[in-house]
């Protein structure tokens, strides 16, 4: 099936091409940081994680909501995801490899990085991370890979793949819930120290993956002879829906507490996101733009007449996912630094190489996205018509 | 090989106190299967149960004294300096009572105690979060208290930092070989590489040889100058007889962020005199 990737029209390759130029443009500056480290980045003593944390934390997010896709289908038998499920398990592909990705650009020794294997230390968050992380990749890979080709050739995928897709669906909840506890179990951090951590994440994941998946889909739609179809399309703008509501009233109980209990280190943080702290405020305009995003979205979801015009739908769903972006992507993880442990401010913004390695990240992402979309897309277009098995 | 044996034995027994790995060195090249504690004990090494600290801060008079204590760890751990805060890597250095004791502010609290510059470093963590959230084991403990690094190991995740509720811990940004003159370089100890994490060792290495921490010891030789009382006490926390549980047992003192229960081994004497 491989040989699909390299069949193209010009427009194809002419994206190919773009995509792995901005990658090369990454690559060249990533090569500068290995050299000179990590003091090129905006990253300080007191801000000692940034953008790559941030988007990793993003990404694991966007990679744990093919499930959202996969409990429908699979478990309540809801066939109309028949079509769609694989774009959901691909870009689950391209999530994890950007997070992995990511998680390596951030680290100060990277050729070390099988450390983590080969002194393997249970108590540390970080060491599940990565092996629920590359499980997930690995399950996610195989079940696409194998439900895609069974259906090229009309016939049901092999038996074992059924044990491994109700294993997937844990797994997800697993990565985002590992992720969340990198940062909710760490003293001293208030900002982060919240049992309701990873309920947040899940719920803002379950919002920013699948409304995603809507604007992938639609440009598929657009793009190709494949219709990933009206229904299946409404029926995860409904999952977009409850998600977001679900992560806006988490949200809202974290302001609660923070600002009821009027307790310093629970409040600083959300002060310096979202007023500024201590005349230091240089996330303030992002954070709004992230919160107004949200209050956008959200009607336009709610009110069923609206969400039910795809134009609607999109709108919404391109300003809840950059609302995401900014509070999961780049907020949270800087919101914990700030205040520092002395409850000093040392703001954090990224530089424009450390933003160039980003980008080529996600230029990379994006690369195993249209590959492996390419590949299931032509899939799709010639069995156009059949009835899927599985 | 050009050295000898013995000088072999003492950089490798060196690096072991370091956690740089000696041991399985030696055990390599000597072919046995010894335990760590067979292959090299300086008689003379200063051991423990729990090593812990004291700091009295009104006992420091000066501005100097304070730049004297914190060079005494500079200069002998190469540490080096980029001129900003981005960068800096600091083992010992100072900050204000409120910085220091965010959690306990009191704004009408005794002017020497609010204008006095707190000495900050490591606390050497009871309970350490940077050594549970190591993925590598980079950051251990050790059965004296310390909690000490390899720096060999580590990857520069940073996760550590972000754990330590102290700020104790700084990451080598650049090269810091760049930040040293090679005038003031050290060669009996080691300089870092890029990438990596690193904090006070309570001085291990000196531990090793029978001193007390270098910070401490210029603290005291202040002290023995001027004909004062130190301001620094380093000792055993498990021994009642120790130099720092004699100083703890006579004045009120009182640790960072206690109640994040991660037991810190630094006290602050604050305010009052022996029997005050
Ligand atoms: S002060 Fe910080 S670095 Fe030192 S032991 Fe405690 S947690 Fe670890
Ligand atoms: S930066 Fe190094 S010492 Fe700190 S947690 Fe990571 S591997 Fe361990």
């Amino acid at each position: 099936m491989l040989e699909k990737a390299l069949q193209g029209s010009r427009k194809y390759w002419t994206w190919i091409f773009f995509l792995l130029l901005i990658v090369g443009n990454g690559f060249i500056n990533y090569l500068y940081q290995f050299k000179h480290g990590l003091g090129i980045t905006g990253m300080s003593r007191d801000v000692s994680w940034g953008l790559y944390i941030g988007q990793f934390t993003f990404l694991v997010g966007v990679a744990a909501s093919a499930v959202m896709l996969v409990i429908p289908h699979y478990l309540h038998d809801f066939k109309k995801f028949g079509k769609i499920v694989i774009l959901g398990e691909f870009l689950a592909v391209a999530a994890v490899t950007m997070c992995v990705t990511f998680i390596f650009v951030d680290l100060g020794q990277p050729m070390r990085v099988l450390n983590v294997i080969l002194h393997p230390t249970p108590n540390s968050i970080l060491f599940w991370d990565a092996v629920v992380l590359n499980g997930y990749l690995g399950l996610n890979i195989v079940i696409g890979w194998m439900t895609l080709s069974a259906d090229r050739k009309g016939i049901k995928p092999p038996a074992w793949v059924k044990p491994l897709i109700y294993v997937s669906i844990p797994w997800a909840f697993s990565i985002h819930t590992v992720t969340a506890f990198l940062y909710a179990g760490l003293p001293g951090r208030h900002f982060w120290l919240s049992a309701i951590m990873a309920a947040r994440f899940l719920a803002s994941a379950f919002a920013g993956g699948p409304a995603l998946l809507i604007i992938l889909s639609l440009i598929v739609r657009k793009l190709t002879k494949f219709d990933p179809g009206k229904e299946p399309i409404q029926a995860v703008g409904k999952i977009v829906t409850y998600a977001m509501i679900a992560n806006v009233f988490l949200l809202g109980l974290e302001f609660f507490t923070a600002f009821y209990s009027q307790i310093p280190g629970e409040m600083n943080s959300f002060k310096y996101l979202y007023v500024g702290f201590e005349g230091h405020d240089k996330l303030v305009p992002l954070m709004w733009t992230s919160s107004i995003l949200a209050i956008v979205s959200l009607p336009l979801l709610i009110v069923p007449s609206w969400r039910k015009k795809e134009g609607v739908l999109a709108t919404a769903c391109v300003a809840l996912f950059i609302s995401l972006w900014i509070d999961k992507g780049f907020g949270l993880v800087i919101g914990g630094f700030v205040p520092n442990p002395f409850e000093g401010v040392t703001e954090y913004w990224p530089t424009l190489r450390e933003a160039s390695i980003a980008l080529g990240v996600w230029a990379l992402g994006f690369l195993v996205l249209t590959l492996l979309y390419k590949i299931a897309i032509t899939v799709r277009e010639q069995t156009a018509g059949i009835e899927i098995e599985h | 090989m050009s050295m000898n044996r013995r000088q072999f034995l003492k950089i490798a027994g060196m690096s072991t106190v370091l956690g740089l790995g000696g041991v399985p060195v030696i055990n390599l090249l000597k072919g046995d299967k010894s335990e760590a504690s067979h292959v090299f004990v300086n008689e003379k090494a200063l051991t423990a149960k729990r090593w812990g600290m004291a700091i009295d801060v009104s006992k420091f008079r000066t501005d100097d004294d304070y730049k004297k204590v914190i060079h005494a760890c500079n200069s002998i751990h190469n540490i080096p300096d980029f001129g900003n805060s981005k960068d800096q890597i600091k083992w010992i250095w100072t900050d204000t009572y409120e910085h220091t004791f965010p959690t306990q502010p009191n704004e009408f609290i005794e002017e020497s105690v609010k204008e006095k510059p707190f000495v900050l470093l490591c606390n050497h963590c009871e309970n350490p979060p940077c050594v549970r959230v190591c993925p590598t084991k980079a950051t251990f403990k050790r059965k004296d208290g310390i909690v000490m690094m390899d720096q060999h190991r580590c990857i520069g995740c940073r996760f550590c930092m972000a754990a330590c509720p102290f700020g104790a811990r700084s990451f080598n940004y650049k090269d810091p070989r760049l930040g040293l003159k090679p005038e003031d370089e050290n060669t009996q100890y080691p300089t870092r590489t890029i990438g990596v994490v690193e904090k006070c060792t309570f001085c291990a290495e000196r531990l090793s040889k029978g001193l007390i921490p270098a910070c401490v010891e210029a603290s005291q030789q202040i002290a023995k100058d001027a004909g004062t009382e130190a301001a620094m006490y380093f000792g055993d926390l498990d021994d009642p007889s120790s130099d720092v549980r004699k100083v703890l047992a006579g004045r009120y003192s009182i640790r960072r962020k206690p109640e994040l229960g991660t037991g810190p081994s630094v006290f602050y004497i604050i305010g009052g005199d022996k029997n005050a």
